[in-house]
């Protein structure tokens, strides 16, 4: 498949909470390894929209849905790919860092081990890989037997993300991961997403524009359950193409 | 310098309070206080390694133990702990993932209930359907006396400890991947094991106690017995027997024997603590 084919798409998403409709028709081609952000006000439906992607609202009562969100052309709502196989390629880090209360080599094994991608010999191999891949690997090489709760911040955050690699999915959603952490765990985060383009594709909501603006290649700009603007973040942020991104990013309201 | 009248008042209803809250709290560590105190004066001197290891000699004769009360004891809840345990556990675990429906409020409106119901009548109605079709009496009738008592307990417990667990916890599973029954196992229910270990022991220890409902169920047994299906006697049983004797042998050892049980009883208490302590209290 070409570089330039989108690896998921958003077709005609609509999307509701019991009665009230979060998300209004939303179409976005997310390009392959490449950073996409998603950016609003609070409310608009960004996080609404990630957590469409790997299902996670199947559990939420009275959510529904009409449009398609696909995958490699294959609707993830396709009733063969049930959501535990599409979680295990699309992998997700949360808002706060939620470590599992395990050791540290346990949490990012979990994946792996659940879902049988390596016989138990080559486990150490793939935590190691994974813990690498997140930039912590020489930060606990010996505290794999600790548990995971007894890191920091970031490094429970950089954990988290390490636990998601170790399935290796083709595409990674973040949920404002830098949210709960300090400056300097969240410049590790930034420059850790950029290197992690090489090889996936990031979808990341973000309030921190600047955020947005230093991680992200294309930017998609969410206001009261729409689409208002998507475009490479350059051109978004230097010439929006609407007068409500531009008055979003340069700080007029939200 | 004298403080105005106002503040003087102040001091002193605040004082006043105090030592009032100082001593309703003084007068409920006094009743076990009082009680253990009790047992052991009366009980202690009776404990001896015989008491533990002989059977109860005949009556009017002195000497003698109570091991089978012990050993019996320990099948009869035993038993109890294995039925009841994994029911009350298991819908535990589903009230709290996924009992919202009306179904889930059925069943803790029926835990509820049954919480609240009278162990004698447990006690009845596992006769109703245990003792008399068989025409005998039996330790397993008690031990499922029992354990009915600590299904809507530990089923109560076990969802209370459940719902403590972050929801984060939960999506992090299900977003790597994880079918919901093997989140709620492996995380969820494995997050909250402290607690639910807690809640078993405490519930184990509160049926360990109990004489009502194995009054026509298990019956009791002069003689040491290991068969789940004949009569057996427990500890509670063998107070009740004894304490309501005419002999003063008996009542000495129905003192020794209730310090045991007493003594048994925080003995889980102590361990439910420790176990919650390795839970919660170490680390971050």
């Amino acid at each position: 498949m070409s570089a330039h084919h989108p690896v998921l798409q958003s077709l005609a998403y609509n999307f509701w909470y019991g009665a009230t409709q979060a998300l209004y028709g939303i179409d976005l081609a997310v390009p392959r390894h490449a950073v996409t952000a998603l950016i609003g006000p609070s409310g608009c439906g960004k996080t609404t929209f990630l957590r469409s992607i790997n299902r996670l609202h199947d559990l939420t009562p009275g959510a529904r849905h009409t449009g398609d969100i696909r995958l490699e052309d294959t609707s993830v709502f396709a009733s063969r790919s049930d959501p535990v196989t599409l979680r295990r390629r699309v992998g997700m880090v949360f808002q706060r860092p939620n470590p599992f209360p395990k050791t540290v080599y346990d949490n990012v094994a979990y994946g792996p081990r659940l879902n049988a991608l390596a016989p138990d010999r080559e486990l150490p191999d793939r935590v190691e890989r994974a813990l690498r891949r997140a930039a912590l690997w020489d930060e606990v090489r010996d505290r794999l037997r600790e548990p995971g709760t007894s890191l920091s911040g970031g490094q429970q955050q950089r954990l988290c993300i390490a636990r998601a690699l170790a399935n290796e999915p083709d595409v990674l959603l973040m949920d404002e991961p830098c949210s709960a952490l300090d400056p300097i765990a969240t410049q590790r985060i930034e420059e850790l997403i950029v290197e992690l383009k090489q090889s996936y594709t990031i979808v990341i909501v973000t309030h921190n524009m600047q955020q947005a603006a230093r991680v992200s290649d294309y930017t998609g700009f969410f206001y009261l359950g729409r689409l208002v603007e998507f475009g490479q973040t350059e051109q978004v942020f230097t010439r929006p193409a609407d007068e409500r991104t531009e008055a979003y990013i340069t700080g007029r309201f939200g | 310098m004298s403080m105005p009248a106002r503040q003087v008042r102040r001091h002193a209803v605040n004082g006043l309070m105090t030592g009032l809250i100082a001593m309703l709290s003084a007068l409920a560590v006094l009743a076990l206080v009082l009680i253990l105190g009790d047992l052991i004066l009366k009980g202690a001197s009776s404990l001896n390694w015989a008491f533990f290891t002989e059977n109860p000699v005949p009556a009017g004769e002195t000497g003698g133990g109570v091991a089978h009360a012990i050993v019996g004891t320990a099948i009869v809840v035993g038993f109890a702990a294995l039925i009841g345990l994994p029911v009350g556990i298991g819908a535990g675990l589903y009230l709290a993932e996924f009992g919202t429906g009306r179904l889930g409020f059925f069943v803790r409106f029926v835990a509820d209930v049954l919480n609240g119901t009278p162990s004698i009548v447990v006690g009845i109605f596992a006769w109703t359907w245990m003792v008399k079709p068989v025409g005998r009496f039996s330790a397993l009738a008690g031990s499922a006396a029992l354990a009915i008592l600590m299904i809507p307990m530990i089923a109560r417990t076990t969802e209370e400890m459940v719902r403590l667990v972050p929801h984060s916890l939960r999506e992090a599973a299900l977003a790597l991947g994880y079918p919901r029954w093997r989140t709620s196992l492996r995380i969820v229910a494995r997050t909250a094991l402290g607690g639910i270990v807690t809640g078993c022991l405490v519930g184990i220890a509160r049926v360990a106690g109990e004489t009502a409902p194995l009054l026509f169920t298990a019956l009791g047994n002069l003689n040491f017995s290991v068969s789940p299906t004949h009569p057996m006697q427990t500890l509670s049983l063998q107070i009740y027997v004894y304490a309501t004797g005419p002999f003063d042998e008996w009542h000495r050892l129905a003192w020794a024997s209730a310090l045991v049980l007493m003594g048994l009883v925080l003995l889980l208490a102590i361990a439910a603590r420790w176990v919650t302590r390795q839970r919660y209290g170490t680390g971050r």
